[in-house]
């Protein structure tokens, strides 16, 4: 259908400001009213942030001098707040690691790119990353988890959680709406114990309760503790947006696939689960964001993510006074990752909804 | 269904009933396996280090003390009241942020659908920020800004009069219990019994002769009028409790301490742009028409919001919104991070003393979990309430 662009009237200044800022007395005051609240606040802000602020300076005398923020405590500290406790002469490691996940990320954004070639490469970079970090092959020195930290522990809590968990919501969420009741059963209690109790729980179960159910002499690490609470957790809630997308399905596609002759696993993964993922993206993205906030958590069990490098930064006497700057710093990069995925989310939407139409 | 007798008889491997028996037969077998698997490893590693199981440790005395509580509490209390004082303490902070969040949350909504440009971008700046940043990180911002940036307690702001902040937290002043004011209380609820019921008495008026009762004004008497006339019988206690500051701290008056101030602060401004955004997309999902065609059949604006509008709404936004009660809930737990005593402070506390884990962890998820399924069961009952009657 060819659609004409609405036409657009332009307006004048004067005329924009009395449509848009002083269009009725309520709206006057209203404007007012902000503005007067800006004038109040902006002023000092630019003046700490940005006009007396400290940009480069390696002692922290020359900050206390000045009235405005402390950038230099973060040029100082960066490394420290981004890789965490893992070895100084290593860091390139973990960097490269972060350059070749944004590269993945940077190729999956092409949605035409999605199919099983996609997923393999996932497969090999997590596997190359982990490589990284790890090391203990081809000359790199081997680095145990408990040194992992900062901007890739917090990445790989995350991207791993995820990699794991999606698969194994999408059988909790067959198995709910399944129409054999124990395995109903199973997975309805499954999803709603987890959903009914706080994520601090699970990791608290997994730091002190996980050790107990395993054979004397099997342990594992705090991050892969850390990591299993997580994966469970998000399972539970990603099966419930991939469950109200095969809600969304219409009865008459599983009839047609049932009428073809497929069976319920060729129906699912050709027919159902394509087309269901596809509504759920936008709450499967929701919850993939909520993940990554979420995983600032496990600085609880004592697990050196950004949240808690950036804390044991500034627990340096020398800076302690800069910590609203490294606030604002590890704030600025989980927003950044954020507000990515929420605008990509909406792009994505409106790209599945222009295909439909056509 | 085709039906069996058109075709061979099935080997029984292959019948589809037997099928299905078999393989839910096997997840049960596989899911009590497991967790067979798990009891005999903690009941061996429990033997192993001499740890009792049972919650005979809830009796014994706690021995630790807690900063703040709603009933009486010390050290010497066993650990059972200490759990009391702890999921009390997560009550109070969640029903509070609760009605701070859905407040802000409304105005905040309402002010993104705003004619007004500026006001529009400010709530957005604001609702986009919150979102995007963890809460836990928005939490030790709040407490490191109350606890360090904030004037000590000799120096602090006074907001209001007798209204005092300091890096201790906040010094109010609050009525001297009296003899009147259970009465009151008791008046309080009569009176809301009353509008309630003149609510309903209108509504049938209304029905019967098509005149419209006068309703806001009645009601308020209604809820206002009995606790006013208790207290006015009572006596009339004026009395107040101002804080007053005596060498090192203040003196009477109630006060709130920075590590609940904080929590709340964060909790609330976090869940109310959640909330924000469920009330937005709430109203912005009744079509137009609905306005139109209320403002069709003559009724002023805001009759067309509260009879036409808000109720379409409301239908929308309440699910999700529940949903953020429920995450606020469950956020209150992050008061352990920055030390207010809630149910997962208290019980980590307990876990490290009695190195009783397992019944420890129990406990709080039990907490939890009755806490999230009464309301959602609540929750449910009203869903079904309001759900749209069709034909």
């Amino acid at each position: 259908m060819a659609e004409t662009a609405p036409v657009r009237v332009r307006l004048g200044a004067v005329a924009w400001l009395r449509a848009n800022l002083f269009n009725s007395w309520f709206n006057t005051i209203l404007t007012l009213l902000a503005l007067f609240l800006l004038a109040r606040v902006l002023p000092s802000l630019l003046d700490w942030g940005l006009v007396h602020a400290v940009w480069w300076a390696a002692d922290p005398d020359v900050c206390k001098e000045a009235s405005g923020a402390c950038w230099a405590m973060i040029h100082e500290k960066h490394r420290l707040i981004l890789f965490g406790r893992y070895p100084y002469e290593e860091h390139w490691r973990p960097l490269l690691g972060l350059v070749l996940l944004v590269g993945m990320i940077g190729v999956s954004c092409n949605h035409n790119a999605w199919g099983l070639r996609l997923a393999e490469a996932w497969a090999v970079a997590l596997a190359a990353w982990l490589v990284l970090m790890w090391g203990g092959v081809a000359g790199l020195t081997f680095v145990p988890n408990n040194l992992w930290g900062g901007l890739p522990l917090t990445l790989i809590l995350t991207v791993i959680g995820l990699a794991v968990a999606f698969p194994l919501s999408i059988f909790l969420a067959l198995g709910r709406r399944s129409r054999m009741p124990v395995i109903r059963i199973l997975c309805r209690v499954y999803i709603e114990l987890i959903r009914g109790v706080p994520l601090i729980s699970l990791l608290f179960m997994a730091s002190f309760m996980l050790p107990l159910f395993l054979p004397a002499g099997v342990g594992i690490d705090e991050v892969l503790r850390a990591q299993a609470a997580i994966i469970l957790f998000s399972a539970a809630y990603l099966a419930e947006a991939v469950r109200g997308g095969l809600q969304a399905i219409p009865r008459g596609q599983y009839e047609a696939a049932h009428a073809l002759g497929l069976s319920y696993w060729q129906a699912r993964r050709k027919i159902i689960l394509p087309q269901a993922i596809t509504v759920a993206i936008p709450a499967i993205v929701n919850i993939f964001i909520g993940l990554f906030k979420d995983t600032s958590l496990v600085a609880i069990v004592s697990l050196t993510d950004l949240l808690l490098a950036m804390r044991q930064a500034i627990a340096d006497p020398l800076w302690r006074r800069f910590f609203i700057e490294g606030y604002v710093f590890i704030a600025v990069i989980y927003f950044i990752v954020c507000f990515f995925m929420s605008k990509y989310s909406q792009y994505l939407e409106t790209q599945f909804r222009s295909e439909q139409q056509h | 269904m085709v039906s069996p007798t058109t075709l061979a008889p099935v080997v029984f491997w292959r019948n589809q009933r037997f099928r299905l028996a078999l393989y839910q037969a096997v997840a049960l077998l596989l899911v009590i396996g497991v967790g067979a698997y798990f009891l005999s490893n903690v009941v061996a590693n429990l033997n192993e280090r001499s740890i009792r199981t049972g919650f005979g440790f809830l009796g014994r005395e706690a021995g630790f003390r807690i900063g703040e509580s709603v009933i009486p509490y010390n050290a010497s209390d066993s650990y059972g009241r200490a759990y009391v004082v702890g999921v009390l303490n997560t009550l109070r902070v969640s029903l509070l942020g609760i009605v701070c969040a859905t407040l802000v949350g409304v105005l905040v909504g309402m002010a993104r659908l705003s004619s007004n440009w500026l006001v529009v971008r400010l709530a957005s700046l604001y609702v986009e920020t919150v979102r995007n940043v963890p809460l836990l990180l928005q939490l030790f911002f709040w407490y490191t800004i109350i606890t360090g940036m904030l004037p000590p307690v000799s120096q602090a702001m006074q907001l209001l009069p007798s209204v005092y902040l300091s890096k201790s937290g906040l010094m109010f002043l609050s009525p001297v219990p009296h003899a009147g004011h259970p009465y009151m209380a008791v008046a309080f609820v009569i009176g809301c019994g009353l509008a309630w019921g003149y609510r309903g008495r209108a509504r049938r008026r209304q029905e019967a002769t098509g005149q419209v009762p006068k309703l806001l004004l009645p009601s308020l008497g209604l809820i206002l009028g009995p606790p006013l006339l208790a207290w006015l019988v009572s006596g009339a206690p004026t009395a107040m409790d101002v804080p007053v500051f005596t060498r090192f701290s203040f003196r009477g008056g109630s006060s709130i301490t920075p590590e609940f101030l904080s929590l709340l602060a964060g909790l609330v401004l976090y869940t109310a742009a959640f909330i924000a955004e469920n009330v937005r997309g709430g109203i912005q999902a009744v079509p137009h028409g609905q306005s139109e065609a209320a403002a069709a059949l003559g009724l002023r604006r805001s009759t067309a919001l509260r009879l036409v509008i808000l109720p379409q709404a409301l239908r929308i936004v309440i699910p999700p919104t529940t949903s953020q009660y429920l995450n606020l809930m469950k956020n209150s737990s992050l008061a352990v991070a920055i030390g207010y005593p809630d149910l997962v402070s208290v019980a980590n506390t307990s876990l490290n003393q009695s190195g009783q884990a397992i019944e420890c962890i129990s406990i709080m998820m039990g907490v939890y979990l009755t806490i999230s399924l009464s309301i959602s069961a609540v929750m449910n009952v009203y869903d079904r309430h309001v759900a749209l009657v069709e034909r």
